[in-house]
């Protein structure tokens, strides 16, 4: 039988990020995924970070599939007659080594696929990893739902993503800590249109992209956020939503999405597109205390299915691809002392803590759950922001001072100043 | 393009012919009041069958996602992987 030095499961950012790290020194590693090919499974909105995926590809912006490369961040405070718009631009992010893209993971993923088997790496797709297979009470490999499918390694790293069934098998645990406040609810719409026409709705130079962050209306007021997303000759448009709150409004996401894309403040930008694609996907929000035990005898877990995402900043593949790294490093280490035991595995664990990984997971570690209890925040302040903007911007003859003192007026009639104080100071306390 | 059906029509799925989903406990359903799987999953796959009383599940426009596991009240829904080579396949993700 066959025996590998490394088996990984799941060909996405994490995955693909340690097999590349473990080719790169000569380890001889199998990729094992389940879909036609990488990315054919993987969803995000999709913004990826120049500097973390640089750590692996350098200057891989010159031969990578990419969309386009992002000089505007913008967050927009939405109803469903108004909008308040906080923006940046800057020149320095349309310049090597840039600051994000947009891509699409199915194509940017493929590219992965490439890099690995250039490097030497094996990637078997179409094939579903069912469980670990294990002696002595530590994992020896893998078995796959096909004939033949046991695979052997000293050490197996589960990228598998969010849905962490294998996971949870590999490390024995009873149960994932994931429920319905842990996790949102997203979908996105590719929706073709002209080069051209995005360049010029987006008041864009050619070639280059925007982001929108939507807070307010794109959710109805629950938590979560809308987002659009220029590529190349399309726009991704989605929203995502914590499951908890969906459950309770009764909404379903696809209707969400719908009422988003029709918001009169929306819709213009995406007038006489054509979807050419819907996708679903669950985001772990739970942050660090949702995480998963991360190491075991001969295993190790990382990216979505360690549920290292941060919502707040829109960030997960950047963590996915920087923890593969290090779970690749980790077993570079391991291999040269011929050690895979869980007390060896465990450096992955205190590597993680020195990287922005863990320190801001735990950072943000309450945000969910405050937010899950404060949902007025997304509700409530969009709304007190649309109010003092147009009071701020109508004319009609009132003095300044009133209309300062209108503002002031109107907000609090909405919001006790007590209570805005309250929030301002928990807001501070769960971000800062 | 507003319809759901009309937007999972636009992805690409390759059908296995045995279903990834099941509801291991449809006795379950009957006392479920609200019955998230039917709005929260985003391909619409759940629907309450008045006549069968029972929850049937269209399958094959999974995206995979996930949810109707952890949405479901009874957590009665068993969500496996489809078959390898199976499902949908994301032509942009």
């Amino acid at each position: 039988m066959e025996k590998f030095d490394a088996i990984v499961v799941g060909a996405g950012p994490a995955g693909l990020s340690a097999a590349i790290t473990m080719a790169d020194k000569g380890l001889k590693v199998i990729v094992i995924e389940r879909g036609d090919y990488p990315g054919a499974k993987n969803v995000m909105g999709g913004i990826l970070y120049s500097e973390p995926t640089a750590q692996i590809f350098p200057e891989f912006w010159k031969e990578a599939p990419l969309e386009r490369p992002i000089t505007e961040e913008s967050y927009w405070f939405l109803t469903g007659d108004s909008v308040t718009k906080f923006g940046h631009r800057n020149q320095r992010f349309a310049e090597e080594p840039y600051n994000a893209f947009s891509v699409f993971r199915a194509h940017f993923d493929k590219w992965m696929g490439e890099k690995l088997k250039a490097k030497g790496g094996l990637l078997i797709c179409e094939t579903v990893v069912e469980d670990v297979i294990e002696k002595d009470g530590k994992v020896i490999g893998v078995k796959c739902g096909r004939a033949n499918g046991d695979i052997y390694a000293d050490v197996v790293i589960v990228a598998e993503g969010v849905n962490s069934m294998l996971t949870q098998k590999a490390l024995k645990m009873q149960k994932m800590n994931m429920k319905e406040d842990y996790l949102a609810v997203a979908v996105k719409e590719v929706i073709y249109l002209d080069e051209e026409k995005i360049e010029d709705r987006f008041a864009l130079e050619k070639g280059f992209g925007a982001t929108i962050e939507v807070i307010g209306d794109s959710t109805k007021g629950m938590v979560g956020t809308g987002f659009i997303y220029t590529n190349k000759e399309s726009i991704s448009i989605g929203t995502g939503a914590l499951m908890s709150q969906l459950i309770k409004s009764k909404m379903s996401p696809n209707d969400l999405l719908e009422s988003f894309k029709n918001n009169p403040m929306v819709k213009p930008l995406i007038r006489g597109g054509e979807t050419k694609e819907y996708a679903g996907h669950m985001i772990p929000e739970g942050g660090y205390n949702a995480m998963p035990k991360l190491y075991g005898n001969g295993v190790l877990v990382a990216g979505d299915a360690a549920q290292m995402v941060n919502g707040l900043h829109r960030e997960g593949s950047n963590m996915a691809m920087i923890s593969g790294k290090i779970a690749g490093e980790t077993v570079i280490a391991a291999a040269s002392k011929g050690n895979f035991s869980e007390e060896t595995l465990s450096s992955y664990q205190k590597k993680l803590e020195d990287t922005f990984i863990i320190k801001d997971l735990k950072k943000y570690k309450k945000s969910s759950e405050y937010f899950d209890h404060n949902p007025e925040l997304f509700a409530l302040y969009p709304e007190l922001v649309s109010d003092a903007m147009y009071t701020f911007f109508n004319v009609d003859g009132t003095s300044k001072k009133d209309v300062q003192k209108k503002m002031m007026k109107d907000a609090f009639k909405k919001r006790p100043v007590m209570s805005m104080a309250k929030d301002v100071y928990n807001f501070w306390r769960v971000l800062v | 393009m507003s319809k759901l059906d009309d937007k999972l029509f636009a992805n690409r799925y390759k059908s296995y012919k045995e279903t990834h989903l099941k509801v291991t406990d449809p006795e379950k359903c009957l006392s479920c009041k609200d019955k998230p799987c039917t709005y929260v999953c985003p391909a619409g796959v759940y629907a309450w069958n008045e006549l069968e009383n029972r929850i049937l599940t269209a399958y094959e426009g999974c995206v995979e996602c996930g949810t109707c596991r952890y949405a479901c009240t009874y957590k009665v829904i068993d969500w496996q992987n489809p078959k390898g080579g199976y499902g949908i396949q994301y032509k942009f993700g």
